[in-house]
C-alpha cells in the first residue's frame, strides 16, 4: 500500500503506543482544538523529575496520532529537562519525514509534552511559565491558525 | 492487508466500463485520422465523433447540434458561467446567482468574475443541502445573467429542485446552467421538460474516460466562447475532438441511461442498507444530505468524536476507498464548505465519511464495508479525546 505517509508514520498510526488515560496522572496537557481537527490530550506520570508513565489521546489525522504515539516513546522514562527537549523536528526525524502540510501535527506534539510539563508545575505550586515559557490555549505555533480566521 | 479492493469512492471518479474501453480502442492505432480531414480516414472520425453527440443528445432528450464536447465538467462549468457573464455582460447584466454548496469549478469560476467587478448571490441551503426554488426567484434581479445551480450534490448527494427552478428561470427570462456531473446516468434528466438552458456532465464520472465532457448549450443560448481557435464543435470549441474519448463518452452515457431505473434500484439498495445498518449499530453518527432527495449511490456520515483522514487510513489498510470532506483530506485547513454550509460545526464536519456506490459494486462489498467500517470507527474512537467527553455528556 501506498500511502502519503513514511513507513514509521504508517506504523504509528496503525500501532499506536501508549494510547489511553492515566488515572493517577499528575500532569496533563491538551493542545489544539476541534475546529482545527487535531486535540491532542497527554497524561503524566512523573516520580523523582522521571516520566515514569505516559499516554494520550488524540483527535485528529494519521500525523497527528503517529506525532503523539512517536512523542510519548521518546519522553516515557526521560527526566523532565530531557523531555522539555523535545522539539517537533526531533518528532519529525524520528518519523521519517512528514508532509509539508502535516509538520504543524509535530509542533502539536512538542506543545503537548510541555503543556503537559506545564501542568505538573503548576500541580507542585510552581510556576512554569519560566521553565516551559508561556503556554497558549490553543495551537498558536500550528502555521494554520494564521490562515484560519 | 486485505488483497481485494472495494471502490466505493464513485462520485470522485469510475473504473471506464469494459464495453467503453473497447468501443474506443480502435480510435487509436487504425482510426486515428483527423475529423476535419477530407479524406475517408478524418471523415470515418467525424462520423464517430456525430454517433457520440447523439448518444449524448438522446440522453439528455436535446438535438445534437445542442451538444459541444469538452475536456470535462470543469470546462463545461467554467464555458457556461464566465461565456454567459461576459456575453450579457454588453447588455448590463452583471449579477450571478448560485448555491454555497457547488463544486469548485462552478464556485472559483464565480470569484474569477467578482474580481472582473461582477457581483454574485450564493444563496444558502437548508440542513439537508436543499436550495428553495422561492430563494432563487427572489435573488433575481433585472440585471440578472445566470442562474447555476447544481443537480445533485457530490458530496452529499442531495438532489436540488432543478424542475421548479429551471420553470423560475425561463418565465423570468434569465439563462439556467446546472452542473450536472453527479446526477447525469443517476437520476433521469431531460433537458427540455425541466427548462435547462445549459448543463455540464463529465465521462469519468458514468464509467467513461477522464478528460473528456459534454456542454449542452440550449439554441438560442450563446455563451461566449472559452477556446477559441479552429472551427471544431461548430466554432465554439476549437481544438482537434479526441476521438477515442469522445466514442467512449458516447458509449458511456449510452449505457449509463439505458436502464436508469434498475441501476438506482441496485445503488439505492446498497446505499439504504449501509445507512440502516450504521445508523443502527454505530453510536452518535448523522447522515449528512437529504433523507430523500438523495442520489442512489451516495452516503455521508459524521462520526461524531472522528476525524475523517484517519477513518480514511484505516479503511485504506482494510482496502477500502472512500472520502472525507475533513480539512486534512481536503488540502486546506478547513474542512468542506458544503458540510459547513449545511450547519455542521467544524469538528462535525472533520468526522465526516463519504460512501458513493457505483455500478460495479455489489451487495456482498456493502455488507463486508459495514463489519469493517464499525471497528474502524470503535478504534478511532478509542484514540479519541473528544469521545470520552462525549460519553460523559450522554451518561448524565
Amino acid at each position: 500500500m501506498s500511502t502519503m505517509y513514511s513507513a514509521k508514520v504508517m506504523d504509528h498510526f496503525a500501532n499506536p503506543r501508549n494510547v489511553g488515560e492515566l488515572a493517577d496522572a499528575n500532569g496533563v496537557g491538551e493542545v489544539g482544538n476541534a475546529k482545527c481537527g487535531d486535540i491532542m490530550k497527554m497524561y503524566l506520570k512523573i516520580e523523582n523529575n522521571v516520566i515514569e508513565d505516559v499516554k494520550f489521546k488524540t483527535f485528529g489525522c494519521g500525523a497527528a496520532i503517529a506525532t503523539s504515539s512517536i512523542a510519548t516513546e521518546m519522553i516515557k522514562g526521560k527526566t523532565i529537562d530531557e523531555a522539555l527537549q523535545l522539539t517537533n523536528k526531533a518528532v519529525v526525524e524520528a518519523l521519517d519525514g512528514l508532509p509539508p502540510v502535516k509538520l504543524h501535527c509535530s509542533v502539536l506534539a512538542e506543545q503537548a509534552v510541555k503543556s503537559a510539563l506545564s501542568d505538573y508545575y503548576t500541580r507542585q505550586g510552581v510556576d512554569p511559565t519560566p521553565i516551559i515559557g508561556c503556554m497558549s490555549d490553543d495551537c498558536h505555533a500550528c502555521s494554520c491558525e494564521g490562515q484560519h480566521e | 492487508m486485505s488483497e481485494k479492493i472495494i471502490y466505493v469512492d464513485n462520485a470522485a471518479t469510475t473504473p471506464t466500463h469494459g464495453k467503453v474501453l473497447e468501443a474506443m480502442l480502435p480510435y487509436f492505432c487504425e482510426n486515428y485520422g483527423n475529423p476535419s480531414s477530407v479524406y475517408s480516414l478524418g471523415r470515418d472520425n467525424r462520423q464517430a465523433v456525430d454517433h457520440a453527440r447523439g448518444q449524448v443528445a438522446k440522453a439528455l432528450n436535446c438535438l445534437p447540434q445542442e451538444v459541444y464536447f469538452t475536456a470535462g465538467g470543469s470546462e463545461s462549468d467554467n464555458w457556461a458561467i464566465k461565456g454567459t457573464a461576459h456575453k450579457l455582460a454588453a447588455k448590463g447584466k452583471k449579477h450571478l446567482i448560485t448555491t454555497a454548496i457547488e463544486h469548485h469549478a462552478v464556485l472559483h469560476s464565480m470569484a474569477a468574475l467578482e474580481r472582473e467587478g461582477f457581483e454574485v448571490t450564493y444563496l444558502p441551503v437548508d440542513e439537508n443541502g436543499l436550495v428553495s426554488a422561492a430563494s432563487v426567484e427572489a435573488a433575481i434581479r433585472p440585471d440578472t445573467a445566470l442562474v447555476s445551480i447544481m443537480y445533485a450534490n457530490n458530496e452529499i448527494g442531495t438532489i436540488e429542485p432543478i424542475a421548479e427552478i429551471g420553470a423560475i428561470c425561463r418565465k423570468k427570462g434569465v439563462w439556467f446552467h446546472t452542473d450536472a456531473v453527479q446526477a447525469v446516468g443517476a437520476v433521469p434528466i431531460d433537458v427540455q421538460a425541466q427548462n435547462i438552458d445549459m448543463l455540464s456532465l463529465s465521462a469519468h464520472k458514468l464509467n467513461g474516460p477522464k478528460g473528456i465532457g459534454a456542454f449542452y448549450c440550449r439554441r438560442g443560448v450563446l455563451p461566449t466562447t472559452l477556446i477559441d481557435g479552429g472551427a471544431q464543435e461548430s466554432g465554439r470549441r476549437a481544438g482537434t475532438e479526441n476521438v477515442p474519448a469522445i466514442v467512449g463518452l458516447g458509449k458511456a452515457i449510452e449505457l449509463a441511461t439505458s436502464d436508469i431505473a434498475s441501476k438506482a434500484a441496485k445503488l439505492s439498495a446498497m446505499r439504504d442498507y449501509v445507512i440502516e445498518r450504521i445508523m443502527k449499530n454505530v453510536p452518535e453518527v448523522k447522515l449528512n444530505g437529504h433523507p430523500t432527495k438523495r442520489l442512489p449511490g451516495n452516503v455521508n456520515f459524521s462520526f461524531k468524536a472522528c476525524e475523517g483522514e484517519s477513518l480514511l487510513l484505516f479503511l485504506d489498510m482494510k482496502g477500502i476507498c472512500a472520502s472525507s470532506g475533513s480539512a486534512c483530506t481536503s488540502g486546506s485547513l478547513d474542512p468542506s464548505h458544503v458540510l459547513l454550509a449545511i450547519g455542521l460545526p467544524h469538528e462535525v464536519a472533520h468526522g465526516s465519511l463519504r460512501i458513493s456506490f457505483g455500478v460495479q459494486n455489489t451487495m456482498e462489498e456493502a455488507a463486508q464495508l459495514c463489519d469493517i467500517l464499525e471497528n474502524v470507527v470503535e478504534e478511532v474512537r478509542r484514540r479519541s479525546p473528544l469521545w470520552h467527553k462525549n460519553n460523559n455528556e450522554i451518561n448524565k
